[in-house]
């Protein structure tokens, strides 16, 4: 079974290129729209078999893969995203769409290895694989723009593949192997009397990972790679890239690899504090729309890094259920966008207003995506940080009164978006605007329902995972 | 041991401080050999092989290629951009050369101790045991990453119609 999910995307490749010549060159994003929802069905049934079995599936075939509860969720957000920027792509992506529909395979594929991997060595080689992938899709029309933000988020990577390598190496000599289980048991035996190589490899590991999940001080990159690539590849970013070689990376290693290292937890906790307030405020002072939206994921993904430094069961599944639904809501704002800088052309907000009339259902999916995100009830965000406030209330008090004060500048520039673009007087050269087309509706809809639907559903699934001991 | 290490090093500074790019790729390329050598000396000679056919030989083979093709930056601009650019980062060198002595004197004497771990025998497996048997999500990561090579080369080197 878990093979399956590096195999659909490779077989797709192969056939796609296999005959060069297709008549219609869109067949390669057909190709990929039909890859992503069989992953997203097959990761529905992995997740489903997980939480009643409580147990994990194992490749028979390929040593190295499983997919258990944890990665069968993120499995299904990649599945999900994908198919949401294609849908947007449909429409967006006027040039080359056999290499973009190709590239987002490759992609698929090195963010379904990365979550299935049980060794930090192939975690590497797939990381790598993603960021391949995505240096391709950002600066894929090489405009200017595009290549200046590819080459920062390619620099900031080389950074973090050399503290990689440089912390699998110490690993590698301190446990003996590679694998999570290895390096964990030799770990565990040392009751926290830590020599200095392993110190110094979880500081490199972690900081190799937070760069590529663009938690502050590493999230220069972040707004510029966003802000350039095409607006498909923003949603791929957003909604998934960030967060499977970036933040998944950095959850199943502190879990099942460092053992919730109290001492790591506590640089953690802090830089997610920062990451809120700092992509909060980097946020507010923007005026291109989609250099918003990004300083606003630097924002959330603290959120989950805080989450997930509360070292806790409760803190762990606050951080996978925001991880879900910052995916939902955040492409679900990211297609938003890209709608509209279709239509008007331009990603300045001071030069729209009063689209709310022209563009009905992105604006009423804008603010669906917005109040979820700052965490109104009853919307999806609402209970994933809910319990990540909860988690980190029995960790310290004013951890968690500074990060729910700071869902105030969620909503601060929150309104600020939705009265630049959506209210006021239609600006003199925005009488043109109409809705977007077709597929990007859909995609606005599809993750709309999604939003509200988690939000009502949460309540019930968590309190099933308590009756199963997962929480 | 110790000359080949700063072989190895001085080999860097002149590949990143190099100007011409045909000479810095030559000196990327030392380095790689020196690097092979060291690799030899501590018993991982597939390892070295490895270093010095792909990244001494083929790397080296593709830079010079690519080289090549660009276009030499007359006296005056060239001139002018390295005044700039010297303006801007005087303090870079020295900088990192502090923090790196810093580094490693701090650093050195838990990294020594590792150092006998270099050349353990893996218990009596061979090479394409680990490569074929226990690698294999290795080398399906591979194959999508020459994929994706493949792919990159494609979009950015072929001129649209």
């Amino acid at each position: 079974m878990p093979l399956l999910f590096i195999g659909i995307p490779l077989i797709a490749v192969v056939v796609l290129n296999a005959f060069y010549s297709w008549p219609d060159r869109r067949i390669a994003l057909w190709a990929g729209m039909a890859a992503a929802p069989i992953q997203l069905a097959l990761a529905i049934a992995d997740t489903v078999y997980c939480l009643q079995s409580g147990g994990k599936l194992t490749s028979q075939y390929i040593a190295g893969f499983s997919v258990d509860l944890f990665s069968a969720v993120v499995l299904m957000v990649i599945g999900l995203i994908s198919f949401i920027s294609l849908l947007v792509a449909k429409n967006t992506v006027k040039e080359g769409r056999f290499s973009f529909g190709n590239a987002i395979l490759l992609l698929m594929m090195g963010m379904n290895g990365i979550v299935m991997v049980t060794d930090i060595f192939s975690l590497y080689v797939f990381i790598e694989v993603t960021s391949a992938a995505s240096f391709i899709l950002i600066a894929i029309n090489k405009k200017r723009d595009e290549l200046e933000g590819a080459f920062k988020y390619y620099l900031m990577s080389a950074l973090a593949t050399i503290m990689l390598l440089l912390s699998i190496t110490f690993l590698f000599a301190l446990a003996g192997d590679t694998s999570y289980s290895a390096i964990a048991a030799y770990i565990g035996g040392l009751n926290g009397n830590y020599p200095p190589a392993l110190m110094a490899s979880m500081i490199l590991f972690a900081a190799a990972i937070l760069v590529k999940s663009g938690v502050v001080p590493f999230h220069t990159w972040v707004p510029d790679a966003h802000s350039s690539a095409p607006s498909p590849v923003s949603v791929m970013l957003a909604g998934a890239v960030i967060k499977v070689s970036g933040v998944y990376s950095l959850m199943r290693i502190y879990r099942d690899v460092f053992l919730y290292d109290p001492a790591l937890g506590r640089v953690l906790s802090l830089l997610g504090l920062a990451s809120i307030v700092i992509g909060a405020l980097g946020a507010i002072g923007q005026t291109d729309i989609k250099r918003m939206l990004a300083f606003s994921s630097v924002s959330q993904i603290g959120y989950i890094v805080l989450g997930l430094s509360a070292g806790s069961a409760l803190g762990f599944a606050g951080a996978l259920l925001h991880f879900f639904n910052h995916a939902t809501f955040k492409s679900l704002l990211f297609t938003g966008s890209a709608a509209i800088v279709m239509q008007t052309g331009t990603r300045d907000m001071n030069k729209m207003g009063g689209l709310g009339e022209k563009m009905p259902v992105t604006a009423i999916s804008s603010i669906i995506g917005f109040l979820s995100m700052a965490g109104i009830p009853p919307l999806s965000g609402f209970w994933s940080k809910l319990l990540i406030i909860m988690a980190v209330w029995k960790i310290s008090g004013w951890l968690a009164a500074i990060a729910l004060a700071s869902s105030i500048l969620t909503i601060g520039y929150f309104l600020l978006l939705q009265k630049k673009v959506f209210f006021g007087k239609p600006a003199p050269d925005m009488e043109h605007v109409r809705e977007g087309p077709g597929s990007i509706v859909f995609a606005e809809v599809l993750l709309s329902a999604l939003n509200v639907l988690t939000g009502i559903l949460s309540p019930f699934l968590l309190v099933y995972m308590q009756g199963k001991n997962l929480l | 041991m110790i000359i080949l290490l700063a072989g190895l090093v001085a080999a860097a500074i002149c590949c990143v401080i190099l100007q011409d790019l045909l000479k810095a790729s030559i000196a990327l390329a030392g380095l790689s050999a020196i690097l092979s050598i060291i690799m030899f000396i501590l018993k991982a000679p597939l390892a070295a092989v490895f270093e010095l056919s792909v990244c001494a030989g083929l790397i080296t083979v593709i830079f010079v290629s690519a080289v090549s093709m660009t276009r030499v930056r007359s006296k005056d601009e060239a001139s002018e951009m390295a005044k700039a650019r010297r303006k801007r980062f005087v303090l870079l060198p020295v900088l990192l050369i502090v923090l790196l002595c810093a580094a490693l004197i701090l650093i050195w004497p838990h990294i020594s101790a590792l150092i006998p771990y270099a050349g353990v025998p893996m218990g009596g497996q061979t090479e394409q045991d680990i490569f074929w048997n226990q690698r294999q999500a290795d080398l399906i990561g591979q194959i999508v990453i020459i994929l994706a090579g493949v792919f990159g080369v494609l979009i950015f080197f072929k001129e649209r119609d």
